[in-house]
């Protein structure tokens, strides 16, 4: 317990090392523990930043989506019209068509009826004139009574 | 054990005894072999234990802080990595609190402070006798091997502290300046100057002398009652020694702590204008 010589010896001692501490311990520890702050700083700003950026990303992914959607509908509502549209003009043209062979076939009708009256008429005059000559077994003037029997037809 | 069966006062007085060598009045540069040899070499002698193991801790520190500064990455922290950056970091942050001023030395002098007598410190907590004993094997009287328990230990680190003080003080404040706040505080009037002077010199010397006693009591106190619990019965040694050995590594890291602390406060004080 005597103070001696072991004073200063451990005064000495103690200088050393906190000069070896000061020169070849602290420099290298702090500079990874700076340099590692750093890295852990950028590292978090980084994150922040990539989470911004899906934010943003995500945002316009549902925008896309709602624009496509009602793309679509829309798209969905005009083939749904235009079905429509089709159909009604098919009916159209159907109707049409059938009032067109309707009406053609009743032309034709009509024709067809017109020439058997015509051949009838014709027949008629001739069966009359071929008649009158049995039942009057005279030669009667054909010229004359053609005329006659002719418009006899026509009110036929 | 130098004697056989030695009586309880000369057993503490046995373990309280640093390996001393010095210079005798009658045998010259030699080894101490009783306490009133050790005595009788007044200044001229060297506490062989004290500076042996206060050098192999001091050393431990710097080898493991060194070798894990050498492979210090930024990358994730592994081991020792992990317990050196965490006293680094500890240590900083000490710094960043207490010191105000703006020197580089002061957080490694705080650190090798801390460490070291941490260090020196838990020796303590091994077995009183184990050394002592081993060492008597082979033929070596005495080992006392606290460093701390050695007030010439403690009182050389506060003497170095209370070295950069002054020099700090006059390096910062310069001569008159340090003068001016050592004549003009706490009584801020030239008439009251020899009173300030007195009280600011006694305030100064005071501060080494607190700061290596407070340690060395401290280590001090707790290694007589190691020794003296270990005067129990050998089955009964336990009983008190688990809890006092328990309680000490509050102790040896508080007083570590304190020392550190009150180091850079003093310093910070150094570096302080007015």
């Amino acid at each position: 317990m005597n103070i001696n010589m072991t004073l200063i010896g451990q005064a000495i001692a103690f200088a050393i090392f906190v000069w070896f501490c000061i020169k070849y311990v602290w420099p290298p520890i702090t500079q990874a523990l700076h340099e590692r702050q750093k890295r852990i700083a950028d590292g978090l700003d980084a994150a922040s930043r990539a989470s911004r950026d899906l934010e943003l990303a995500q945002e316009q992914a549902e925008q896309t989506l709602k624009d496509s959607k009602q793309q679509s509908s829309e798209i969905l509502e005009q083939a749904q019209k235009r079905a429509n549209q089709m159909i009604e003009e098919a009916r159209e043209q159907a109707r049409t068509e059938g009032e067109r062979m309707i009406s053609s076939a009743r032309a034709e009708i009509d024709q067809e009826l017109n020439r058997a009256k015509e051949e009838l008429r014709a027949q008629v005059a001739t069966l009359a004139v071929i008649g009158a000559e049995r039942v009057l077994e005279s030669s009667i003037d054909e010229k004359a009574h053609r005329e006659m029997l002719d418009k006899l037809a026509a009110e036929l | 054990m130098a004697v056989n069966n030695p009586t309880p006062t000369e057993y503490i007085q046995h373990h309280l005894q640093n390996l001393t060598f010095g210079l005798h009045p009658e045998n010259g540069w030699s080894i101490a072999h009783s306490t009133e040899e050790a005595r009788e070499m007044g200044f001229w002698a060297l506490h062989l234990d004290t500076m042996g193991w206060s050098i192999a801790m001091g050393v431990l520190f710097l080898a493991l802080f060194r070798k894990v500064g050498k492979a210090a990455t930024t990358g994730v922290p592994s081991g020792w990595q992990n317990v050196v950056e965490w006293v680094v970091e500890f240590i900083e942050d000490l710094t960043r609190a207490a010191f105000n001023g703006k020197n580089a030395i002061i957080a490694p002098l705080a650190m090798t402070l801390f460490v070291w007598i941490l260090l020196m410190n838990s020796l303590k907590v091994l077995p009183v006798d184990f050394f002592p004993a081993l060492f008597a094997k082979l033929g070596v009287d005495y080992m006392k091997i606290v460093p701390t328990t050695d007030p010439n230990a403690t009182m050389g680190m506060s003497l170095s502290v209370f070295a950069l003080i002054i020099y700090y003080s006059f390096k910062v404040k310069g001569a008159g300046g340090f003068a001016k706040e050592l004549s003009l505080t706490p009584f801020n009037t030239w008439l009251l100057a020899p009173f300030n002077l007195l009280l600011e010199i006694i305030g100064l010397l005071v501060k080494p002398l607190s700061l290596g006693l407070r340690l060395f009591g401290n280590m001090f106190a707790g290694e007589v009652i190691f020794i003296l619990i270990s005067l129990l019965p050998f089955w009964a040694i336990w009983v008190l020694d688990v809890p006092w050995a328990i309680f000490h590594i509050l102790v040896v890291t508080l007083q570590a702590f304190i020392f550190t602390v009150l180091t850079i406060v003093y310093l910070s004080a150094a570096h302080e204008h007015h």
